[in-house]
């Protein structure tokens, strides 16, 4: 057997410029999250768990399940991510639940990235290109939206008070996390920016 | 230069503190707290600039952004154009020189910083003046989320410009006071330096925050100079004050002429006195506490003229005290004077006629004429404005749902009223918003107002000069008359937004703050119509100046507009390929080699694609999962060929039409399992196709179970392509039979490389024998490098687009996009086959049937084969008819169609192109010409299919 093949993470490259950022403003890259997308109408899914976790009916919130998370994307869509299984895994998991209530599932691991933002100035981060209202009782943990951060498409989850998930799709990560050091400069440390 | 005009005490400046600014190539001293116009009138300078048309010398004229003339050009330390010298916080190092009107961009870029911030609010106070600071109080105490936003460096409004008490002690308390109040509430955010410029639907403001332009140069780099606040308010409370107007006459615009309430600032809030001997000019009451202030300031004041008949008994009592003398109805018609004021010509006014007028000598002339309340945010927000005749001015006219107009710019003009005002109208916001008021909010007490003299509207005084209004200016800045007034209604113009054109008044920097309701005014006169009938122009956004860096914010370089790039883009950079702009990913377009231009990078790039192997990026390549029981009954009907017949195992290509019948994308589809299906579409299209499909089965056929996702950077996807493509993917993937029998063209294969599932498929876009690898994108380096390196025996060659683009038009495989325009049908592509005629319907199909869709003479693809075998014609020329004697006939020259496709071509040893022409496939064989620079290029009409038309090479 060939060496195992490598994975390239698409922010390896931005990996320098975030541990360089202290204290106010934290960004990392989530290491490789397995994602799918689900699909099933409501009304088909009753009693049916995921992970343990019911599917959220509540518009714009996740839920923890299993080593991941369970997002609203849609009335009848939900994002399932889990850093702990091999993609095709995951998916060949969720048919087997949905395709009974009609639903389906599709891998999109390397769809999108994970990205974490966090620090006492993360809201004020986001606040400068996410135009919703972002005020700590607003957007509280547990609670997800679709949305736009600067110019790229995003799922943005409030983890904690100062502890923020984004996802963004993988062509768009380069882009986003240079904006993201962009609009934390000056919250860095005066003197590395000086 | 001394500070001879600089009070002893008093004012808001820094005393301390010593700065130094050059104007006009002079240094001059002044304090922090200082704006330019300050100090420039501390050290007694009046002029600024000469005026734009009429070079006559023009200076400071109010003490904030209603300024019409005092505009100057920074030179230092970043060059910026047209700012007021009155709003322009001194700092130490300031270069700037006055402006005739016209400024200078920076030939160098700008280094600081802009940036933006999103902001929610339940309510929005703009303008921090004695009724919005009792409005933000009354807001902040309820509990509400609060944003307080005012232009100025510190809050206070009116308040710091005057001797207002409150609770019996100076105002300055009162408001030190309340912002520390606001400063203590956790959900108030109290902004300064900061201009709500534009309300728009919904209680969505803009505000500009000049963050650290008063530091200069001293400024951090790493903080925005300038900030756009973009406010959502559930509730706006605008609280922005009034401006005062002046009057209209003769010689009104000579330095050392301004606004009564402008001194009084620069006494109040500079220290500064703006002249020795001064004349007040003034048709109400407020100009009088000017001249008693500015009296008992050490400026000697000539005389106060009041065009009212009666004036003002009381103020006139308190000036017979003080020694002022008060020439009641009375006016200036006239002043004298060069760089700045030296008379004011004073004479009676009675019944419309002016009298003989004394010469009173003065270097200041202060004017009122009233107040106009700044009432742009309220017109902006679409608010009906009302004209008041009592005051001379227009005033909010309508109740709007969630904005309140409070204080004077809802015209009260007495303290102890806008206080009253601003807490009432935070109130109802917070009513409208079911948010409980505090219990109590105590106002300060402000002393009994003392009700003031009936004001008198005046517009003008008479011109007795003989000029006919042509030195009575109206707008200074444009230099613009009562006599282009006169000269705008002698034309026939009724409306004041004709007028507005006509005479350009209004249209400066200034956006018609003093001149807007004075043309108004004159323009009724003169037509002889009330004034609520010729009304006001449109106040529209932005209420004063934002430069354009501070709108594209962070938005710029880099981050001007997303770069995407694939999961291969360090690889590609690493080989030294020069990228292409592809929407908004950036693509390979060659790698050329050490000394390669595109052409022989191209060619060399072609040449291993036909005749050994390539590979290609083709990531970018939309990707749809298709899943459910009726994924194929959706996919019948949106493409116009049969997909439902289609094996699991096999490949289809499909093209797609709009409604019209015309061909919006085209790509392959792979049957997965009997429900589901992989979709790709091309790179631009990737969006609009999912957003296409999702609209049908949303809307009208939402019976369909088929459930569709986005998985185009999901899947990295390369090209493997050419005659020796077999032994290298054979060789990546030991575990696929990849020999023509066992895995035909146009089906896939899926295997595993080290665990990692991927997929083959032999689809070709090039004509050649070609196998498309897809996996996780997690991978793609991996995968890519495994080929390249497998491929080194067969000299694997990397292409980028401008390759797949020679290689397909060879093949006279279109791109959507490129050779089609929204106009061409599938059969104009010659791709009838792909157009079903067994189903029922598809989208589209309808349109087949119009006559039109069936002209032999629509235009059609073909190929080009340039005569000369020489030139490569240009993308977009034009193919054309001649005459027969081979000349060009006379204009307008028919044309026939025209070049959608151009390359050299590896292959054929010649250029070649692919045209959309008349009637094309019936002119196979005929010449037709297409002019390039000043010659005719003959040209051979081909088919669209140039190399391999057998489809020989597919299969290796």
């Amino acid at each position: 057997m060939a060496d195992q093949l490598a994975r390239t993470h698409p922010l390896e490259a931005w990996l320098p410029a975030f541990a360089e950022l202290t204290g106010a403003v934290r960004i990392d890259a989530e290491p490789f999250v397995s994602m799918a997308v689900l699909r099933a109408a409501r009304a088909t899914t009753g009693d049916l768990r995921i992970r343990g976790t019911a599917l959220p009916t509540a518009p714009n919130t996740w839920a923890p399940a299993g080593d991941g998370r369970l997002i609203w994307l849609g009335p009848d869509e939900w994002l399932l991510t889990s850093p702990g299984t091999a993609p095709e895994a995951l998916e060949e998991e969720l048919q087997t639940l949905l395709r009974p209530v009609g639903g389906s599932a599709a891998d999109v691991s390397a769809q999108r990235i994970s990205l974490r933002l966090g620090g006492p100035q993360a809201r004020q981060v986001l606040a400068k290109g996410c135009s919703i209202d972002l005020h700590p009782r607003v957007f509280t943990a547990g609670q997800s939206t679709q949305t736009a951060l600067g110019q790229a498409a995003v799922v943005l989850l409030a983890l904690d008070e100062d502890e923020f998930a984004v996802l963004v799709r993988s062509s768009f990560a380069g882009y986003l996390a240079s904006w993201l050091l962009d609009a934390s400069l000056e919250h860095a440390d005066p003197a590395l920016t000086s | 230069m001394t500070s001879t005009f600089r009070t002893p005490e008093g004012g808001r400046v820094d005393r301390s503190t010593t700065v130094e600014f050059t104007f006009d190539g002079q240094t001059f001293p002044g304090h922090p707290g200082d704006t330019l116009a300050s100090a420039l009138l501390a050290s007694g300078r009046h002029a600024i600039a000469s005026s734009v048309k009429l070079g006559r010398p023009r200076g400071i004229a109010a003490a904030w952004a209603e300024d019409p003339s005092g505009l100057v050009q920074i030179e230092e330390p970043f060059p910026e154009p047209m700012l007021l010298a009155s709003t322009v916080e001194l700092y130490d190092g300031l270069v700037a020189h006055g402006l005739p009107g016209q400024g200078r961009l920076a030939d160098v870029p700008d280094s600081a910083r802009y940036d933006a911030m999103h902001v929610h609010v339940d309510v929005l106070v703009v303008g921090a003046g004695p009724a919005g600071l009792a409005a933000a109080l009354t807001a902040a105490r309820a509990g509400a989320r609060v944003a307080l936003v005012d232009e100025h460096s510190e809050a206070g409004g009116s308040l710091l410009s005057g001797t207002d008490r409150l609770d019996g002690a100076p105002a300055a308390g009162w408001v030190a006071a309340a912002v520390a109040e606001l400063a203590a509430h956790p959900e108030v955010l109290h902004l300064q330096r900061t201009t709500a410029f534009g309300l728009y639907d919904d209680g969505f403001v803009l505000a500009l925050q000049r963050r650290t332009d008063h530091l200069g140069g001293a400024a951090p780099r790493h903080e925005a100079r300038q900030r756009v606040w973009r406010i959502r308010a559930r509730q706006v409370v605008v609280a922005t004050g009034a401006h005062e107007r002046p009057v209209v006459f003769p010689d009104n615009d000579r330095p050392g002429i301004m606004l009564a309430g402008g001194a009084r600032t620069f006494l109040h809030r500079y220290g500064v006195r703006v002249g020795s001997e001064a004349v007040v000019f003034t048709t109400n009451d407020s100009a009088y506490d000017a001249a008693l202030d500015l009296h008992r300031a050490g400026v000697r004041v000539a005389a106060v003229v009041d065009a009212r008949p009666e004036g003002s008994p009381l103020r006139a009592e308190e000036c017979r005290a003080a020694g002022i003398p008060v020439r009641t109805g009375s006016v200036v018609a006239g002043t004298s004077g060069g760089d700045r004021i030296t008379a004011a010509l004073v004479a009676p006014l009675a019944d419309g006629e002016v009298g003989r007028a004394d010469e009173l000598a003065c270097d200041v002339l202060l004017v009122s004429g009233g107040w106009n309340p700044a009432v742009h945010l309220f017109s902006q927000a679409r608010g009906r404005l009302r004209y008041d005749e009592v005051l001379g001015a227009f005033l909010p006219g309508e109740r709007l749902d969630g904005l309140a107009v409070v204080g004077s710019a809802a015209g009260l003009l007495d303290l102890a009223g806008c206080l009253a005002d601003g807490r009432r109208g935070a109130s109802a916001a917070l009513t409208a918003l079911g948010i409980a008021p505090a219990a109590e909010v105590r106002l300060p007490t402000a002393p009994e107002p003392v009700v003031p003299a009936a004001p008198l509207v005046l517009w003008r005084v008479p011109d007795a000069s003989g000029a006919e209004g042509s030195t009575s200016f109206v707008d200074l800045q444009r230099d613009a008359t009562v006599a282009d007034l006169a000269r705008a209604a002698g034309a026939g113009l009724r409306s004041m937004e004709h007028v507005k054109r006509f005479t350009t008044i209004g249209t400066a920097h200034d956006q018609g703050k003093t001149s807007g309701v004075l043309a108004s005014g004159i323009t009724a006169e003169l037509l002889g119509v009330p004034v609520q009938d010729t009304g006001t122009t449109t106040f529209r956004p932005p209420y004063t100046p934002v430069a354009f860096a501070a709108l594209a914010g962070r938005d710029r370089g880099r981050l001007f507009d997303p770069e995407r790039v694939t999961a291969l883009h360090d690889w590609h950079v690493a080989a030294g390929a020069v990228f292409e702009d592809v929407g908004q990913w950036k693509r390979p377009r060659y790698y050329p080699r050490a000394g390669e231009d595109m052409a022989a990078a191209v060619l060399r790039e072609c040449a291993a694609a036909r005749s050994g192997v390539g590979i290609l990026d083709g990531s970018t390549l939309g990707k749809i999962d298709v899943q459910g029981p009726d994924a194929a009954v959706l996919l019948d009907r949106m493409y116009t060929n049969l997909i439902s017949s289609l094996k699991v195992g096999s490949v289809r290509y499909g093209v797609m039409c709009g409604v019209d019948g015309m061909v919006i994308d085209d790509g392959t589809v792979l049957r997965l399992a009997e429900d589901r299906f992989l979709l790709l579409t091309t790179t631009g299209g990737a969006a609009k196709v999912l957003d296409w499909l999702e609209e049908w089965v949303q809307t009208e056929w939402p019976e369909l179970r088929v459930h569709l996702a986005s998985v185009t950077e999901q899947w990295s996807t390369f090209p493997v392509v050419g005659p020796r493509s077999r032994d290298v993917v054979g060789a990546v993937f030991p575990d696929v039979d990849v020999s023509n029998e066992a895995f035909p063209f146009m089906t896939w294969r899926d295997t595993t490389l080290d665990g990692v599932p991927v997929r083959l498929a032999r689809i070709s876009f090039s004509g050649e024998l070609a196998f498309e690898v897809y996996v996780n994108a997690w991978y793609a380096v991996a995968v890519w490098e495994r080929l390249v390196e497998a491929g080194a025996p067969q000299g694997i060659t990397p292409y980028g687009t401008e390759t797949m683009h020679v290689l397909r038009a060879e093949k006279g495989y279109p791109i959507i996009g490129q050779d089609t325009d929204g106009t061409v049908t599938p059969h104009d592509l010659g791709m009838a086959w792909a157009v079903s005629k067994k189903k029922p319907d598809f989208v589209g199909k309808r349109s087949f049937a119009r006559v039109e869709n069936q002209n032999p003479l629509r235009k059609q693809l073909v190929g080009l084969l340039p005569v000369d075998r020489q030139t490569v014609l240009p993308e977009g020329s034009q193919v054309v008819d001649f005459l027969a004697d081979g000349r060009l006939p006379p204009p307008p020259v028919p044309m026939l169609g025209h070049v959608t496709s151009s390359y050299r071509s590896a292959e054929l040893a010649r250029p070649f192109a692919l045209a959309l022409v008349k009637g094309g496939r019936a002119r196979i064989g005929d010449t037709v010409h297409v002019p390039v620079g000043g010659t005719l290029v003959p040209v051979e009409v081909t088919s669209s299919v140039l190399v391999d038309p057998e489809g020989a090479r597919r299969d290796g």
